[in-house]
């Protein structure tokens, strides 16, 4: 029975720990390149939700999910054109009030489109089977979530180190001007990355709605504020980290319900706390690279 | 002539000394954020009523409507606008009883009087002088919740699942804990939340071992959803009850399959629709939306409706006078049934319980204090 239940909140780990990671890879992405804390990451991710929610009333849910990715990565191209890149060279101050700023923008325009109250995301019956072996229930989602996490994953390391873009977005992470100097377009790669980035919103903003259901124009901010955590936990820039921060966040929320029930309605305050130990203990987190002088 | 005029002048003001072309009326609600939906079904109710009723004492209530974004800070700081900027008489809200407490703080300190329409937990208007409700209390409910577990359904388990940061879940895990024990249930687990969670497996798996016959979720509706759907996936087979907090069609909308089966209680159902004004009101709602209605417009009109009764019987818009009336209210027929105020400012009125049945509400029975 123990070991049933054990198991159980194994399986309640991995799928909402990998949720995690989903979006805080394309968190970490931006703050790579860029140097960007983007705070509007969480309200794209809403956005990534409604398109596919209203795309899955018309169209079969591939091609559904299709526009929705594509849809969200244009809009975080223009997120960028109009919010960051006209305050490219100004102090990080400002684009941390106008990340903060396109964030509110977002929310605000999505109470005013679709309205204060949650919509449905439509069920898709691959995505809501459960499975009960033994003592255990293992919504098929619970596999579909960590796999496409890891799908998404070997896709952002291939971008990253085996293409010229990437290599290109390296270059920029380390060096701008130089890399400006060596010819790289620089505008072409930070569009590039955002859109990559939003793309990964998307994907997280899906995955989140077909697990827990309601759409509303709220819903990016918690996990948008977790990928944050996530990100730092495992280290700001780092794809890995951000993934492994992830899976680790998710895994002490889990464990932090599972055990302590009778503080279980302090999860988020949980989160909070770590961040704190984080920044206090070790600042550039479990897989950081060493912050520059 | 000059005279003349005078006199006419002075005679047109003093007709009619202290009754103004309008008055206007604070309303504060969750018309986005987690309870979006209760803001928006009170505020159609509301809207009805004053359809019904424009004018009180020839005077047109004109409701400046504001937005709490489901936030306690919001909440209290939406009233002291309203109270402020626009000068209001009286204030119609909140629906979560957390929200109406912080509003509370704002009328009682400016002695303007505030109902609300549906907050239930006792403390809203305990020891407040300006504070009013149009519905019934926790305590009641609770008792009703529980004795349909123990009676109805021949629950002898039950597992708690309550929103720490909503007075209101607080409130009435604890009422239907007292009566469900005294009753002979035991509640053998006490879990907990917070409004805006949406991953309650964890939780909800510490249950798997031992099945309690009924998962009492006090929560409101959105959460009420997603634990259904998720007690479902883990296999918990427990019958799901809830309060007044669950219904909104949008229970059903996140629920899906989940939550059939799900009972509630709550404050009306147009079965249960008793006086004249309810059927009229059941009516008006059906022409506009050509559904059934439900108990939180029904309780937003009764809130309209108890503050234009008030300012007849007081002959004034002065807020303080208006107070008076609606602590004297004795027998006023109202759409979700007769409202009489007790000394704590609590309407005494029977509940009903409700049933999710094929992706509808389904009434079920009726219960009398």
């Amino acid at each position: 029975m123990i070991v049933e239940l054990l198991l159980q909140q194994l399986v309640n780990l991995l799928s909402l720990g990998s949720l995690y990671a989903l979006i805080a890879i394309g968190y970490t992405l931006v703050y790579g390149v860029l140097r960007l804390i983007n705070f509007a990451h969480g309200d794209v991710m809403m956005v990534g939700a409604y398109i596919a929610t209203f795309a899955l009333t018309r169209l079969p849910w591939p091609a559904a999910f299709g526009v929705a990715v594509c849809g969200t990565a244009l809009l975080g191209v223009a997120i960028e054109r109009a919010a960051y890149r006209p305050l490219r060279t100004a102090p990080r101050l400002s684009l941390l009030i106008t990340a903060i700023g396109a964030s509110l923008f977002l929310e605000n325009i999505g109470i005013v489109v679709f309205g204060g109250r949650p919509l449905a995301f439509p069920a898709i019956g691959l995505f809501d089977r459960v499975l009960h072996i033994g003592g255990i229930s293992l919504p098929l989602l619970s596999v579909w979530i960590p796999a496409g996490t890891a799908v998404v994953l070997a896709v952002t390391f291939w971008i990253i180190y085996r293409t010229r873009t990437g290599m290109a977005m390296r270059a920029i992470s380390r060096d701008r001007e130089t890399a400006q100097l060596m010819g790289v377009n620089v505008n072409r790669v930070i569009t590039l990355t955002f859109a990559l980035g939003s793309a990964l919103a998307a994907v997280g903003g899906i995955m989140w709605s077909i697990k827990f259901t309601s759409i509303t124009p709220l819903m990016g901010v918690m996990p948008g504020i977790k990928a944050f955590v996530a990100a730092v936990l495992g280290g700001i820039g780092s794809v890995p980290g951000a993934a492994l921060g992830g899976l680790v966040l998710g895994g002490l929320e889990v464990l932090f319900v599972a055990f302590l029930p009778e503080l279980s309605g302090y999860r988020d305050a949980l989160a909070f706390f770590i961040l704190i130990g984080i920044l206090l203990i070790r600042p550039r987190g479990i897989m950081g690279e060493d912050l520059p002088e | 002539m000059i005279n003349l005029l005078l006199a006419l002048s002075s005679f047109l003001v003093t007709a009619d000394p202290a009754l103004p072309e309008k008055a206007k009326v604070g309303v504060v609600l969750s018309m986005t954020g987690d309870t979006a939906a209760f803001g928006d079904m009170t505020w159609t109710g509301i809207q009805i009523a004053k359809e019904m009723k424009p004018k009180v004492l020839g005077a047109d209530l004109e409701l400046v409507l504001v937005d709490n974004k489901s936030d306690k800070i919001e909440a209290a700081n939406a009233a002291q606008r309203v109270v402020q900027r626009d000068k209001v008489i009286a204030i119609l809200g909140e629906v979560a009883s957390s929200r109406s407490m912080a509003i509370s703080s704002v009328a009682e300190s400016k002695k303007i009087p505030q109902i609300s329409p549906s907050s239930t937990n006792p403390l809203v208007t305990q020891g407040k002088r300006y504070v009013f409700r149009a519905c019934f209390i926790d305590p009641f409910q609770g008792q009703v919740i529980a004795n349909f577990a123990l009676q109805n359904l021949k629950a002898k388990t039950a597992a708690l699942l309550t929103d720490i940061a909503q007075d209101y879940s607080v409130g009435l895990s604890n009422y239907f804990k007292t009566t469900f024990e005294k009753g002979g249930g035991k509640v053998i687990k006490e879990l907990r939340y917070q409004t805006n969670d949406q991953d309650f497996s964890p939780q909800l798996t510490v249950l798997k071992g031992t099945p309690p016959d009924v998962l009492v979720i006090t929560g409101y509706y959105q959460e009420a959803a997603l634990v259904s759907k998720q007690a479902r996936g883990l296999g918990l087979k427990s019958t799901i009850l809830g309060g007044d907090g669950a219904e909104a069609p949008e229970l059903l909308k996140l629920g899906g399959e989940a939550v059939e089966g799900f009972y509630f209680s709550t404050h009306f159902d147009e079965k249960s629709a008793t006086t004249a004004i309810g059927r009229k009101y059941v009516e008006a709602y059906r022409a506009k939306f050509n559904k059934a209605p439900d108990a939180l417009g029904a309780l937003g009109a009764d809130a309209y409706f108890m503050l234009a009764e008030a300012i007849e019987k007081a002959k004034s818009f002065e807020p303080e006078k208006i107070r008076d009336e609606l602590e004297k209210m004795k027998g006023f027929e109202a759409v979700s049934g007769i409202i009489s105020m007790d000394e704590k400012h609590n309407a005494v009125k029977s509940a009903v319980v409700k049933k999710v049945e094929k992706g509808e509400f389904v009434y079920v029975t009726t219960v009398n204090p």
